[in-house]
């Protein structure tokens, strides 16, 4: 943040120092600031993880959803847990993976828009610049093998053209028309692709409909998932979150599953 | 001035033995050279009215703005150095970040006042720097209404309903003293204020200005921005008038 | 630590992290008298997944050279962005597009700049010489490089390399030279091995692009390879 390195490298010298930097407080020449032992953790593995995010682009916009579990493993912990963040009235970011990771760079974010807006020059992030800087953090991280334990998909509107962008933990990325992670990439992915190679000029209630009808899928199969999930809908017009949704089960076949006892 | 040759205005970190600091008095009149900034507080928000001048007919319009962003919620309005001020909003945008990164919250406006002036005065304590030649208006909307609080070159801050900085801050603050402000609403004050930069501008010394106004407040739904093209418009409509209508009772006068 | 909280709630997970990931991909670069070419497929993979159907491996640096890259993708955007950043700054500074081999000698530079955390990237470099000859420069992921006429890399290569070894050098076959291949044949010789290769080979599919540099400047094509 720009907080860390206000003077640049040309520091001006001693009249500042031991002054307080945004948010911290005053520390009198002479008295050692008790600064906290320079041992660094680093995310080894996630902790609170969420599962699949689905994105799929239709005519004039894109439709991407998450669930709103947040897994402890495999005990299903927290039940109420948003991984869609809206960045501006174009952008969208969807998250998988680490949970903490996600707020942390959601954090960060969200203080550059208002550090974007502030200067109140009529630019701002655009889908692609987003992902395009997700892309330049998760590589940096993992290349200080420090990594961001996340996958994420960008969604928005760019140069009035749908997008859809992936980035994994390694700073892996690329552009699709249709995108999935997590569980979904195995069990979603197929079923969007193909939904797509059939009905190439998708309408918007085409997409939420096949959406709607992938989440229902991975809450019956994939067993870190919740019945509980958020969409977001991309045009020109904005950006539209919706949910938390619950999709109607039929578990009645259910009891005649055997043999796993 | 009774400082010069006396040799206790060189540093801002020494007293002269009348325990005045002359290079703080002198970033003082450094604020009096630039143009006026006004600031009302409102019952439902805060208005900025800037007189920005204009030295040469070459210079882009609209540039080197004098009413600043610092956070969403947050606006400064300014009188002094240009540079120096935008190193205090940019210094007062670090402030606001930061305590939006430790608590989550937008920062209330009287704790960044208080750490921005607290900045002010850490630079007149020192022989090895310069005071800010900067007076700064704050303005903010909060959850228990508008807010607003002026920093000078000491360093000191203090809150106001009404306050005016630059050349012609007397003639300004005898005009907001006629306004009911607690009552207003900021529908009404961008109005008002500018046609207080219209009245106490000085036409024979100062040939050229461009009116800035900002607001914040219910209508920008806590929001700090430059009032829309259509509200400033209305409102410089409003100022000319006035203007001219006192300028034809004067010659009545006569 | 905290030693492991609900350690028998903990999933079945992966705990060892990687910095790398190998996303497939096949180029094949080939010499001609006057021109060079340069074929890749456009499959981007992980695992037992295809990411992306139309994600090319050729990336043009000038008018006059294309680089060819694959490995691990992470890698292979970052490299291109430093290639792209350092080719604009040579380009401000001397008023001119940076020659063949000078890229190449570049290329090697800044992939042995990280020796030891290597860019997990296999690289050709094609375009024309000084003479406006074709050529190939291929390297190793640290840095490496040699011109040659034909080279093959990438997940396939080990099937295309023989081939063209056979085809184009004319290896262990006695009284046979190696003699230049005139353009049209080389392009149907090379939609010929990819659709081979994309018959064997997983990472390997979906189609390819096929670019060609002559002193005109580079020209493209498309054409279908298996989709499964």
């Amino acid at each position: 943040m720009a907080s860390s390195s206000m003077f640049g490298p040309n520091n001006p010298g001693a009249f500042w120092t031991g002054g307080p930097a945004p948010g911290q407080f005053y520390n009198f020449p002479g008295s050692q600031s008790t600064s906290a032992q320079n041992s660094s953790q680093r995310t080894l593995y996630p902790v609170v993880t969420g599962t699949s995010v689905l994105g799929v682009q239709f005519e004039g916009g894109v439709v991407m959803a998450a669930d709103m579990l947040g897994s402890y493993g495999s005990l299903a912990r927290f039940r109420d847990c948003p991984r869609l963040l809206k960045v501006n009235d174009t952008t969208v970011l969807g998250a998988a993976g680490d949970y903490a990771d996600f707020q942390y760079l959601s954090n960060v974010i969200q203080q550059q828009v208002i550090d974007e807006e502030c200067l109140n020059d009529g630019f701002g992030y655009t889908p692609k610049s987003l992902h395009c800087w997700l892309t330049r953090v998760l590589y940096n991280r993992r290349s200080q093998f420090n990594p961001l334990w996340n996958t994420y998909i960008v969604a928005g509107i760019d140069d009035e053209k749908p997008f859809l962008g992936y980035v994994d933990k390694i700073g892996m990325a690329y552009e699709a028309p249709s995108l999935a992670c997590g569980f979904g990439a195995y069990l979603a992915l197929p079923i969007i692709r193909d939904a797509m190679e059939k009905n190439p000029t998708m309408t918007q209630d085409e997409a939420v409909a096949l959406i709607d009808r992938c989440m229902k899928l991975l809450f019956y199969r994939d067993a870190r998932s919740l019945n509980k999930y958020q969409v977001a809908v991309i045009t020109k017009a904005g950006v539209d979150i919706r949910g938390p949704i619950k999709s109607e089960t039929n578990w009645e076949v259910a009891h005649m599953i055997k043999g796993y006892e | 001035m009774s400082s010069i040759g006396t040799g206790y205005d060189l540093s801002a970190s020494q007293f002269s033995p009348d325990g005045r600091v002359f290079q703080v008095e002198y970033a003082q009149k450094a604020v009096e050279n630039s143009g006026t900034a006004v600031g009302i507080r409102g019952k439902d928000g805060v208005v900025f009215g800037v007189e920005k001048l204009i030295t040469s007919k070459l210079y882009e319009k609209g540039d080197n703005k004098r009413i600043l962003n610092v956070d969403r919620h947050v606006g400064a309005a300014f009188a002094g150095l240009n540079a120096d001020a935008r190193h205090l909003v940019e210094r007062a945008r670090d402030e606001a970040s930061s305590y939006r990164h430790s608590y989550g919250d937008p920062i209330p406006l009287r704790h960044l006042t208080e750490r921005v002036a607290g900045y002010v005065h850490a630079h007149t304590l020192y022989s090895s720097v310069r005071p800010f030649g900067v007076s700064m208006i704050l303005g903010s909307m909060e959850q228990d209404g508008p807010q607003m609080y002026l920093i000078d070159p000491s360093g000191v801050s203090w809150g106001y309903h009404g306050c005016a900085v630059g050349k012609a801050k007397q003639n300004a603050k005898t005009e907001i003293e006629k306004l009911k402000m607690k009552d207003m609403t900021v529908r009404e004050l961008v109005k008002e204020v500018a046609k207080i930069i219209y009245i106490v501008h000085d036409e024979v010394k100062d040939k050229a200005f461009d009116l800035e106004l900002s607001w914040v407040g219910e209508i920008t739904g806590g929001k700090h921005e430059l009032v829309p093209p259509e509200v400033f418009v209305e409102a410089e409509k409003y100022a000319k008038e006035a203007l001219e209508e006192s300028d034809d009772s004067d010659e009545e006068d006569l | 630590m905290m030693g492991e909280p609900l350690s028998d709630y903990k999933a079945p997970v992966q705990v060892h992290f990687s910095p790398y990931e190998f996303n497939g991909g096949t180029i094949l670069a080939i010499a001609g008298e006057d021109y060079a070419l340069i074929a890749t497929d456009t499959r981007l993979s992980q695992g037992f997944s295809i990411h992306s159907r139309e994600s090319p491996k050729t990336y043009p640096l000038s008018e006059k050279t294309v680089l060819g890259c694959c490995g691990f993708h992470g890698d292979v955007l970052t490299l291109t962005k430093v290639l792209g950043a350092r080719l604009q700054i040579f380009e401000k500074d001397h008023n001119k597009p940076m020659p063949t081999p000078s890229v190449a000698a570049m290329l090697s530079t800044i992939l042995y700049y990280r020796r030891f955390f290597p860019y997990y990237t296999h690289n050709l470099v094609v375009g024309l010489d000084e003479e406006g000859k074709g050529c190939v420069y291929s390297f190793d992921p640290v840095g490496s490089y040699e011109r040659e006429f034909y080279r093959a890399k990438g997940s396939a290569s080990a099937m295309l390399q023989p081939l063209l070894d056979n085809q184009l050098g004319g290896k262990n076959q006695q009284g046979v030279e190696r003699q230049a291949m005139p353009l049209k044949q080389c392009v149907a010789m090379v939609k010929d091995v990819f659709t081979s290769a994309a018959e064997r080979d997983i990472y390997t599919g979906d189609s390819i692009i096929i670019s060609v540099v002559t002193k005109e400047g580079t020209k493209s094509e498309q054409f279908p390879l298996r989709k499964d």
